[in-house]
């Protein structure tokens, strides 16, 4: 049977990569843990084990043996669904991200056309006709056929779960977004208010940061022509990184993604100040620890995400060729996954650099200024694209774009008149017309 | 009560400008301080944290930690069983049974002085009551037993923590008879330490 693949390679990959992440999570607690000790001038965890690397196996051990609690008062088909959809979602979206090294899929060329364009045909005989001129051609130029480069591409060990996925990035958002529905089923079955806030709030959430995360990676997309994973590394290994044409297009992106992994600032679903801990206050034990794990596996899909889409994937620095064989793939695994390990760690260090934005600022932050940015992104791409320009031309259009969106807020009237302090205990009563400006202190 | 318009100072929110309108530099300004903690304490042994059982915290001389009771120059016990310490008590946590003394300079003492220790709230009332400076609170703050029995301090026990305190030097004696308040009161020989070791 021809399936395409390697059955045994997926499958080994898979076995290892359920495990690593598994792992990797389990760590990234401790690292969590242990960095915002740090921030603020603690030690953290250091009981356990050397340094408190231990930590996590106890922690496990004790979620494990936790009494498995599921309150009377809940809905309990969702109330146990929620955590497996939260962990299995995230487990799924990793599938399309390269962890190592990738070569792009061979793309049909359909020589019948003068320029040879990338061909999608629709029918057998519409195939069969463009691998015909396909051999044709190869026959001519002593080269290769379509089909010697597929043959040539299954046999390099891709490392990726499941390779050539030409949905890639798209099916990453799609499963990856299916997450909410963990959310926002725990906070529904929860039956509790603050849970239901928390599930609330994530769903609200959503709907703001999804659309500027698609937005903003659209630019990429436009310029790499793929939305496959593999293709975009190979794209930036030829033509230096994403980051460097469209560092506005990262900027917002990156953005995005703390919204989507409901880290700090955006952490609005599960704020513990205010909604005790949000969707997932009546989970204990392992459903708890399994909505811990989709989350801490949604942040390691993100980050090398972001690690693929605009930092070169496997690349050490911008056009620096790699080294082939088992030295370079193994080289290539650990620089994407230093790559990931500084985002997580860029992660942890934001959260305790910027305070939580409340909710409607968070919208207003994601309707008002991350869609706009992205819209003049993808123009500015688009214009660059069809007009045939040098893509340098981007960097310039990318950071300008900013300053005058920055630029333009200056001046924008203030839309809501900020409402008189109130600080010296009773509401200041300053002459009318200077209210909005001014503030009373006492 | 309304403040007076002269008390009032009106002040105008700051312009901002183009720099922080950006906000990725401000986000980069916070990130450096969250990082110059963070390598603070990991490489420049900047951490507060005190480890505790191998560290003990610096308490100030006025904690209010295990009660103990005083005894005189002969080694007696100072308490003249007068139930003002039980009846000043607002958990009602001191439980004494009074004879007649056996000693010529006062009529009774305490045959039982027995103090529940988990019922106690430590807030020194008994030592600011008691006219003969008999009871006072020790530093002592890591009092754990196994069972309610052991936590119920008496005449025997009080004495052993005033032995153990006054032998390990830690709690000298504080009180001085005719003071008012001295529990909150600090004696002038000891220095006080920060109140932030004593809450770590």
């Amino acid at each position: 049977m021809e399936l395409g693949f390697s059955f045994w390679t997926t499958l080994l990959f898979i076995a290892v990569i359920m495990g690593v992440l598994q792992g990797t999570c389990a760590y990234l607690i401790l690292a969590e843990r242990k960095i915002s000790a740090w921030a603020q001038d603690r030690l953290g965890p250091n009981r356990v084990g050397p340094w408190g690397l231990l930590q996590p196996i106890a922690d496990g051990i004790k979620f494990l043996l936790k009494e498995d609690i599921i309150p009377s008062h809940v809905d309990k088909l969702f109330y146990l669904l929620a955590p497996c959809i939260a962990v299995s979602t995230s487990l799924l979206a990793f599938a399309v991200v390269p962890f190592g090294p990738t070569t792009p899929p061979p793309v049909l060329l359909d020589y019948r056309q003068n320029p040879p364009q990338a061909a999608w045909p629709q029918t057998v005989e519409e195939e069969q006709a463009i691998l015909a001129a396909d051999r044709e051609h190869a026959n001519r130029t002593n080269g290769r056929t379509y089909e010697d480069r597929w043959k040539e591409y299954n046999d390099t060990t891709q490392f990726v779960i499941a390779p050539h996925v030409s949905i890639g990035i798209v099916f990453n958002f799609a499963v990856g977004s299916l997450a909410v529905y963990g959310v926002l089923l725990g906070g529904w079955s929860s039956n509790n208010k603050y849970s239901m806030l928390g599930g609330l709030r994530s769903s609200a959430q959503l709907v703001s940061y999804e659309i500027p995360m698609g937005m903003s990676v659209l630019g990429v997309l436009l310029v790499t022509g793929s939305l496959n994973l593999e293709t975009i590394i190979d794209y930036q290994v030829r033509h230096g990184w994403n980051i460097l044409y469209q560092p506005l297009a990262a900027l917002l992106f990156i953005t995005s993604i703390f919204a989507e992994c409901n880290r700090l600032p955006f952490d609005l679903p599960e704020a513990e100040q205010e909604l005790v801990g949000g969707y997932h206050t009546e989970y204990s034990a392992m459903k708890f620890a399994l909505f811990f794990l989709g989350e801490y596996t949604h942040m390691i899909t993100t980050s090398f995400l972001v690690a693929v889409m605009f930092f070169g994937g496997w690349q050490l620095l911008p056009g620096l060729d790699m080294p082939g064989g088992i030295g370079g793939a193994i080289l290539k695994v650990i620089v994407l996954a230093v790559k990931m390990a500084l985002f997580i760690i860029f992660f942890m260090l934001i959260r305790w650099t910027l305070p939580r934005f409340r909710f409607d600022q968070l919208m207003g932050l994601t309707w008002k200024v991350l869609l706009p940015l992205a819209l003049i992104n993808i123009v500015c791409v688009m214009i660059v694209k069809q007009l045939n320009l040098s893509e340098w031309l981007l960097l310039p259009l990318s950071i300008g774009t900013l300053f005058l969106v920055a630029g333009l807020a200056l001046y924008m009237p203030s839309q809501r008149p900020r409402a008189p302090v109130h600080l010296a205990g009773h509401v200041a009563s300053g002459p009318p017309g200077v209210v909005q400006e001014e503030t009373r202190v006492v | 009560m309304p403040i007076a318009e002269s008390d009032v100072r009106w002040v105008k929110a700051p312009k901002i400008g183009l720099f922080e309108q950006l906000y990725v530099p401000a986000i980069f300004q916070g990130l450096e301080t969250t990082v110059r903690h963070a390598a603070k304490t990991l490489f420049g042994n900047g951490a507060i944290t005190q480890q505790y059982p191998e560290v003990e915290p610096k308490l100030p001389p006025n904690y209010r930690g295990v009660h103990r009771l005083n005894r005189d120059e002969q080694g007696r016990v100072k308490c003249v069983a007068c139930y003002m310490c039980s009846t000043a008590c607002p958990a009602h946590c001191i439980d004494i049974v009074a004879a007649p003394s056996p000693w010529p300079d006062r009529e009774k003492y305490p045959e039982t002085f027995v103090i529940d220790e988990l019922r106690c709230i430590y807030c020194g009332m008994c030592e600011q009551a008691c006219p003969v400076d008999a009871i006072e609170l020790t530093r002592l703050y890591d009092l754990s037993g196994l069972s309610r029995e052991e936590m119920m301090f008496d005449k025997e026990k009080l004495l052993s923590v005033f032995d153990e305190t006054v032998r390990a030097g830690t709690d000298p004696i504080r009180t001085r008879s005719g003071r008012l308040g001295v529990a909150s009161e600090l004696p002038a020989d000891t220095g006080l330490t920060s109140s932030s070791s004593a809450q770590s």
